[in-house]
């Protein structure tokens, strides 16, 4: 193999799941995953200890716990999916981006929309008052 | 032929072009992965539509339990640590894998199994245990769509403890072949999703659901 011909490897596609190794042994990639692990739980504790306390000023509470669970997927798609913003990964991020739009779409639509329709609605005793 | 492929080293000979030449097809490796990739991308969006069930649903009791009666924190905490380990112990396995060694793949993928196991049979006992309080699926709109959106994480956890064992018994009948170890990365891919798709229960169903 020539050095021109590594650079062409380096830029190619991987597959998700796998990870590019820049060199490291098994015990460099035991300590990524403890790494992830260790944020995971972090994460993981903070998000119970937040949703069982008065500490806090209890309106904000929802939105914390949303963001604790979106940065936790993300250290586990970085730290055990190996999903990176590198040049390799190009493909599974373009996939993982629009998974995340549709399921945005699902979600956020779903709740808008009935959100609305409740609003709309009129009140279950008068409804049933016209129909009798 | 021979003189077109001479032509073609001769065209770039000191490799100018670089990140630009592409070095044929992806590898098989390659496509299964990613073909699995796209299939578990669709698992979530098929998730996201029972999450959007649940989350409409939320305030359809029925007059019946609320989410903050009925969950028991503590043990969704335990759940989720199980769970998480599983992850984790799946990741070793993944790497004793690609190192080509057995003995420490079996017993990474045993971990995973028994930890898998115990998740489940929490899951199963609050199950059993909302059933027999009366507060089964059938008793409101919100019980209704909590059974199938945590009930359906259960399948999956189920079915890829199935997988599990089938892919021990691979590796200790066929060894670290090219199609085993891409099973194995699949594998690897699923579990790892499950855990995702567990950050988002836990938090929408049991933090979220038991404040409403």
């Amino acid at each position: 193999m020539t050095k021109g011909h590594q650079q062409v490897d380096h830029n190619i596609d991987i597959a998700p799941g796998d990870e590019h190794l820049e060199g490291g042994g098994i015990s460099q990639r035991v300590l990524g995953y403890l790494i992830g692990l260790g944020l995971a739980i972090l994460l993981t504790a903070t998000s119970f200890f937040i949703a069982g306390t008065d500490l806090f000023w209890q309106p904000s509470i929802p939105v914390a716990l949303v963001v604790l669970a979106i940065a936790q997927m993300g250290v586990h798609l970085v730290f055990f999916l190996h999903i990176t913003a590198g040049a390799d990964n190009t493909n599974n991020i373009l996939a993982l981006a629009f998974g995340v739009l549709i399921v945005m779409l699902v979600i956020g639509g779903s709740l808008w929309i009935m959100a609305n329709l409740n609003h709309n609605m009129m009140p279950m005793d008068q409804l049933m008052q016209i129909q009798r | 032929m021979a003189d077109q492929t001479m032509a073609y080293a001769d065209g770039d000979p000191h490799h100018v072009r670089g990140a630009l030449e592409h070095s044929g097809p992806a590898s098989k490796r390659i496509v299964t992965g990613y073909g699995f990739w796209i299939f578990i991308l669709s698992d979530m969006v098929m998730f996201s539509a029972f999450f959007a069930t649940y989350a409409v649903l939320l305030g359809q009791t029925a007059g019946g339990p609320r989410g903050g009666q009925l969950f028991d924190l503590p043990n969704v905490a335990i759940e989720t640590g199980f769970l998480l380990a599983s992850s984790f112990t799946c990741g070793l396995a993944t790497i004793a894998a690609d190192a080509r060694n057995k003995f420490w793949f079996q017993i990474a993928m045993t971990v995973t199994c028994l930890l898998g196991l115990a998740f489940l049979t929490i899951e199963g006992r609050e199950f059993a245990s909302l059933v027999a309080r009366g507060a089964g699926p059938t008793r409101s709109a919100f019980l209704s769509a909590f059974f199938t959106l945590v009930g359906c994480h259960g399948l999956h956890v189920s079915g890829g403890i199935l997988w599990l064992l089938t892919m021990m018994a691979q590796v200790f009948a066929k060894g670290f072949r090219a199609d085993i170890q891409r099973r194995i990365l699949c594998f690897a891919l699923f579990w790892h999703a499950l855990d995702i798709i567990w950050i988002a229960v836990f938090t929408v169903v049991y933090l979220l659901g038991s404040a409403a």
